[in-house]
């Protein structure tokens, strides 16, 4: 921060000094003090480290995977956080994308166009669609403009599930969508996806340079004139306008930008999966983009991509049953860590909770021993804890259903009181928490993972609508 | 030219047109005073169809009830819409109370989240596998026996309940609205939020109302609607979406435009689907493309819709 300079050109004085009346946690102080170039840096050189760590191919899948939505959240950044557009519509550039790569480098029309040449297919079939897609919003603005771009995404989703009987012309593949896709071609070197057995870690450097170059060039474009108009957009559309700014050329610009940038992403990602199906490009992934760009701080490129690090990281540790558990204890205890004052509180609440977890359960099996279960000896002491604390019937029948709205009703109940009633209200809160965890959650982890990063992104909302490492925006009356 | 197919689309039509109306309504309610597009109605719809299939179950199921079936289909829909207005409160309260003052974006992310954890909620206790009301065998099929003949035409049972009930429920709202002393109150925190503060009316109460009416009429849809098709967590979306669509272009806060958009809409859709697909040549399942398509394009020529005002921007 430039304390002793005065507001840069462009910032009103006002604007700039109400940053520093923000009280702002120690650590976030400090990484502000980190520059751009060396976050960046840094950055590179972890993901760009992975590879020569481990060849174990999942990790590494993963790891292109946290790329490609890096890149997603950091395109949705241009549309949503610097032109304030709400573009529900955005996961069908990203199906372009990844459809254009597969009619151009597949044997649906025999077509084996060279790689580099197919991003820069994708980028321009991505810019024109934005285009197209951006013009409503010369006569339509927030939510209706939310509603025509999400139209436009059922019209994707309708055309790629239904484009294998185009006029009797075969576009898409339909439901089945398009298999057996080239791998990516590097100037005539093929990176073949699995070479003996191992995942072929040029992928990871390949979405690591684009990613490097995407984000490289969205920084230079918001620092200059365009990116300070986008703002000005954003904040008051009819101030902008009166301000001399071509409104309606910033909003089409904003939408191309994002959806060029999908679209690329589009392209990458296909050229790493085996096919491309309608299926992918669902809304589900729609939400959980946003979900990451919210939970980052929508408006900062640094926040985008740590949302994307974060939510996809949580979302893949949350399938694996082995890790699942501990992600889902350890996210309570944060949480716990960060709402509950004094923090020392946390400690007694959670004396209480486990005592109260052995008197429920004593209780629950004396009255009926299918109730519980119990681990055999040659199980690890963690989980023959939870067996002797967490009540685990044979049948939960009903049971799931209460405990489970149970459990939301009480968790709301916790926000609304305060003191003395919230620490009591917390411990059979965090004791049903576990059991809905053990009885309900951990059987189905793909579903478990979306209501949790539901919730997620309502509780970011409510208490944090600026995310991580938003800009916050100054309101001015 | 095929007159039998002709009815048959226009009923078809008034079918849907009436579930659409009804969510629809949910919507523009909701729209008109707190100006926020409420997502999740849809998913609240969806619990609405799946709290029917509880009491349903609840009764011994459609085959061998313990009751009259049609005494668990009012217990149903009340059930439902019972169930909705809590719902639609408890939401209110707690994902949208708190954004009030926040940007516009603020709720609508909320919304989009709420959508999200109610749809896979319902995927997580229930399963994501289709079930049904089971409503064919219901009485030995009477549901769907002819309950008004006109020459060869016939129009079945279960398609007259769901255009009475729809009915009904929409005369029960205009009542609410225009002739009681809380209508009166919506309609000025309708009008001007602020304004309806400062004359006394108690906005938290009015919006809080405004969630009960929506949640009652989505659940009431949501049972009607499962009748005729089946349960899945993910019904929700389309009928929500086509709803929204019909309180936007019926011109959105507006009650009676939410009826008209809703009952145009249907007819739009299943004229669609039987006609216009079959003229342009294109398969039956794109006919969503030609359906969005013309909405954009209604949308870009009158975002106001039918009945609204034009949104006059004041500095």
């Amino acid at each position: 921060m430039s304390e002793a300079q005065g507001p840069r050109i462009g910032e009103d004085e006002w604007v700039a000094r109400s940053g520093e009346n923000i009280e702002r946690h120690r650590l976030l102080r400090l990484a502000d003090r980190v520059p751009g170039w060396a976050r960046l840096l840094l950055f590179v050189a972890a993901v760009a480290a992975i590879p020569l760590i481990t060849d174990d191919g999942y990790i590494n899948v993963v790891v292109f995977d946290t790329l490609i939505f890096c890149l997603l959240a950091i395109g949705l950044n241009v549309v949503v956080g610097w032109g304030g557009l709400l573009d529900l519509g955005y996961i069908a550039f990203f199906g372009v994308g990844a459809y254009t790569y597969a009619i151009l480098s597949s044997e649906q029309f025999g077509l084996h166009v060279s790689s580099f040449a197919v991003l820069a297919i994708s980028v321009v079939v991505g810019a024109l669609l934005g285009l197209l897609v951006g013009l409503p919003s010369w006569r339509l603005s927030g939510d209706y403009l939310a509603i025509v771009t999400l139209f436009v995404y059922q019209i994707f989703i309708s055309l790629a599930t239904n484009g294998n009987d185009l006029f009797g012309f075969d576009l898409t593949g339909g439901v089945n969508g398009i298999a057996n896709l080239d791998p990516f071609d590097l100037f005539g070197r093929e990176l073949v996806v699995a070479k003996q057995g191992i995942f072929n870690s040029n992928y990871v450097y390949l979405a690591l340079g684009i990613f490097v170059v995407v984000f490289v060039a969205l920084y230079l474009v918001n620092h200059s004139r365009i990116g300070r108009a986008w703002r000005a957009l954003r904040e008051d559309e009819l101030a902008a306008e009166l301000m001399g700014m071509p409104t309606d050329w910033l909003k089409l610009l904003a939408f191309a930008f994002g959806a060029a940038v999908a679209a690329l992403t589009g392209s990458l990602f296909a050229s790493l999966k085996v096919g491309v199906f309608p299926e992918t490009f669902s809304l589900t992934l729609l939400i959980t983009v946003y979900a990451m760009l919210i939970l980052g701080g929508v408006g900062s490129q640094t926040g985008a991509v740590l949302g994307a690090v974060v939510v996809y990281v949580f979302l893949e540790a949350l399938r694996d049953p082995d890790v699942s558990g501990w992600v889902f204890y350890v996210t309570i205890l944060l949480a716990l860590l960060l709402v509950v004052r004094p923090r020392w509180m946390v400690a007694g609440v959670l004396a209480a909770t486990v005592a109260f977890g052995f008197v429920v359960h004593a209780i629950a099996g004396a009255i009926d021993e299918t109730w519980t279960t119990s681990a055999g000896p040659d199980a690890d002491s963690v989980t023959r804890f939870l067996d002797a604390w967490v009540v685990i019937p044979a049948t939960p029948g009903d049971a799931r259903a209460i405990a489970y709205i149970g459990l939301i009703a009480l968790v709301l109940f916790c926000t609304t009181v305060k003191g003395v009633w919230r620490w009591l209200a917390l411990v059979p809160t965090l004791y049903l928490a576990a059991f809905v965890w053990e009885n309900i959650m951990s059987a189905d982890p793909d579903v478990t993972r979306f209501v949790l990063l539901g919730a997620l992104l309502v509780s970011v909302m409510v208490i944090r609508p600026s995310g991580i490492l938003g800009e916050r925006r100054v309101e001015i009356v | 030219m095929d007159y039998d197919k002709l009815f048959q689309t226009i009923v078809n039509a008034a079918t849907l047109g009436s579930t659409y109306a009804l969510i629809a309504l949910g919507y523009t309610i909701v729209y008109g005073i707190l100006k926020l597009l409420n997502f999740a109605h849809g998913d609240v719809f969806m619990v609405g169809a799946y709290v029917g299939f509880g009491i349903l179950t609840l009764f011994g199921g459609a085959l061998d009830p313990s009751i009259s079936i049609w005494l668990v289909l009012i217990l149903m829909t009340i059930a439902a819409m019972v169930a909705c207005a809590v719902l639609g409160v408890v939401i209110e309260r707690f994902a949208y109370r708190p954004l009030r003052s926040a940007p516009r974006i603020a709720p609508l992310i909320s919304a989009l989240g709420v959508s999200f954890f109610l749809s896979y909620s319902v995927q997580l206790l229930f399963g994501a596998q289709q079930r049904t009301y089971d409503s064919f065998n219901w009485d030995g099929g009477k549901l769907f026996e002819p309950a008004i003949t006109i020459g060869s035409f016939t129009i079945s049972w279960l398609r007259v309940i769901t255009i009475v009930a729809s009915i009904v429920l929409m005369l029960a709202l205009w009542y609410l609205v225009s002739r009681t002393r809380t209508g009166k109150a919506m309609r000025a925190t309708s009008i001007d939020l602020d304004a309806a503060a400062m004359m006394g009316i108690d906005i938290d109460k009015v919006i809080r109302f405004a969630f009960v009416l929506a949640g009652a009429l989505a659940g009431a849809a949501g049972v009607l609607f499962a009748l005729r098709t089946y349960l899945v967590p993910s019904m929700g979306f389309t009928p929500g979406l086509f709803a929204f669509t019909a309180a936007v272009i019926g011109g959105i806060g507006s009650i009676p435009g939410a009826m008209l958009g809703g009952i145009l809409l249907g007819t739009v859709e299943a004229l669609t689907v039987t006609y216009v697909t079959e003229w342009i040549g294109i398969p039956v399942g794109l006919s969503n493309l030609v359906i969005f398509s013309l909405l954009i394009v209604f949308l870009l020529i009158r975002p106001q819709g039918i009945l609204g005002r034009p949104d006059i921007k004041k500095v």
